[in-house]
């Protein structure tokens, strides 16, 4: 029983989320936003990786956020684009796995069921015209059974043995293409991610070097502490480019 | 050269400059004190750090109306908070606040915000609130278009484990230095600290600020400096 408004009286909800406002919303566009992930399925689960960077416009912001987050007991949450909307969502599937936990029946939502909430929800905020601003990445494994999808903020999905989003998408993914295969164990999975996050440190605006990369199998989720990669410009081309030619770059 | 109205990569510049900061202890919380509409300085000494518990507060920036009523929703909502609770509202909770009603207007709302206080659970902290809604925890913040130029100077200046004497000199020498720079930011430095002890309020008008770079030191006069008398001659 309240007297008088209450805090969701003065939240303004989005049309039909929940209690309807009667304005019709649209999310222009994104202020602080994460770039590149990249993800592989390897022999014994999924390895993800991202940089802890956020941007705000072309400012590095942030430097220490990870986009990276655990989902339930056997998947992990990976996101590009607007990290507002990407905390939102993280709240969204609190909610899922607790109401999922409150039955109580000893069953537990997999990444492939998480996948698909993921789906509808991006899906449906985009009819709307008011999408989630973000690049969603979801891997995990249960019973054995590994799991690696992506969702886009428009709500095309589809699963993949390696993905990658963003400028990742565009430099990653040929990398991934040629040299992934079914049984990369945990090392070379990680070179081959490492090898991946280096060409975004190089060419990608945005990206910061502070790596968070985060591993699923079946036992469950490891954290590894960020860290930073060497990068590499001794080049004789390098050293001297105009010699000669001066103007060019 | 007009700018684009899709432009991605600008967002929304904010006239002001607002710091958060944690030291061994507490918080200190810093802005200058210009309100501008367009060109002019609507009120060069705004306090733009406002209550919202007695153990938290908030630096707003960007649109004075927009930040206001936001911070007068959530002081109203953090007061009933509290009266339910029984004791005082965490500065997580405050933050959240924020948030909850930022990222659910974000697109009518055009405000930054850097939350600050002290509670008994986790001591002093600082939770920086971007345009769109994002929270994040940092052990200092810095927010409004006069951090452009402070980027650099606290990669550099900004160390863990300061006292309070140290982390509030920090804040005061970064809004000068935005105000030198910045023509959205000027007037004076307020500073807010918040402990266990309890909230001090300080005000530093801007003749006690230190000079910068071509700025020169202030006189009363031409006809002083004129009617000065020269120099000694040097001897050996």
């Amino acid at each position: 029983m309240m007297y008088g408004k209450g805090l969701k009286d003065y939240v303004e909800q989005v049309p039909g989320s929940r209690s309807g406002s009667l304005f019709s919303e649209r999310t222009l566009y994104p202020y602080v936003t994460g770039t590149a992930l990249v993800a592989l399925v390897y022999r014994d689960g999924i390895l993800m990786a991202a940089d802890m960077g956020a941007s705000y416009g072309s400012t590095l912001r942030y430097k220490t956020i990870e986009r990276i987050k655990p989902v339930g007991k056997h998947s992990l949450l990976g996101a590009s684009g607007e990290i507002s909307d990407f905390q939102e969502i993280l709240r969204y599937l609190d909610e899922l796995i607790l109401y999922d936990n409150m039955w109580d029946d000893g069953n537990s939502l997999g990444p492939k069921e998480v996948h698909n909430y993921l789906t509808q929800l991006m899906y449906n905020r985009r009819n709307k015209f008011n999408p989630l601003w973000n690049s969603l990445v979801l891997g995990g494994v249960k019973n054995g059974q590994k799991y690696l999808g992506m969702v886009s903020m428009i709500g095309v999905s589809f699963k993949e043995n390696h993905v990658a989003t963003g400028f990742g998408d565009h430099l990653a993914r040929p990398i991934l293409r040629d040299e992934w295969n079914e049984n990369l164990s945990f090392e070379d999975a990680v070179k081959l991610l490492e090898k991946c996050m280096r060409i975004l440190l190089y060419r990608d605006r945005s990206a910061v070097n502070k790596i968070q990369i985060v591993k699923i199998t079946e036992e469950g989720t490891t954290n590894f502490p960020p860290y930073s990669l060497k990068t590499f410009w001794g080049f004789e081309s390098y050293e001297n480019p105009t010699a000669g030619e001066e103007g060019l770059w | 050269m007009e700018p684009s109205l899709n432009d991605l990569n600008e967002p929304h510049s904010m006239g002001t400059t607002i710091i958060g900061v944690t030291y061994n202890g507490g918080v200190v919380l810093g802005a200058d004190s210009r309100t501008s509409t367009g060109m002019y300085v609507a009120n060069r000494a705004s306090d733009k750090i406002s209550q919202l518990t007695d153990n938290v507060y908030v630096c707003r920036s960007g649109s004075a109306a927009d930040s206001q009523v936001l911070s007068d929703y959530v002081r109203y909502f953090l007061h009933q908070h509290t009266i339910q609770l029984g004791q005082p509202a965490t500065v997580k909770v405050a933050a959240n606040l924020v948030r909850l009603i930022s990222y659910n207007n974000k697109n009518m709302l055009q405000t930054g915000l850097i939350v600050g206080g002290w509670d008994k659970y986790e001591g002093g902290k600082i939770y920086g609130i971007p345009l769109g809604g994002t929270i994040v925890e940092q052990p200092f913040a810095i927010g409004g278009s006069g951090s452009s130029y402070l980027y650099g100077f606290f990669d550099q200046a900004w160390k863990e484990g300061m006292t309070k004497e140290e982390a509030e000199q920090l804040v005061v020498k970064a809004v000068s230095l935005a105000i030198a720079r910045d023509g959205a930011s000027g007037g004076v430095v307020r500073t807010v600290t918040i402990n266990s002890e309890g909230v001090t309020r300080n005000f530093y008008p801007g003749d006690t600020l230190p000079l910068w770079h071509e700025e020169l030191p202030a006189q009363n006069s031409l006809l002083d400096i004129l009617s000065a008398p020269s120099p000694e001659p040097m001897s050996t």
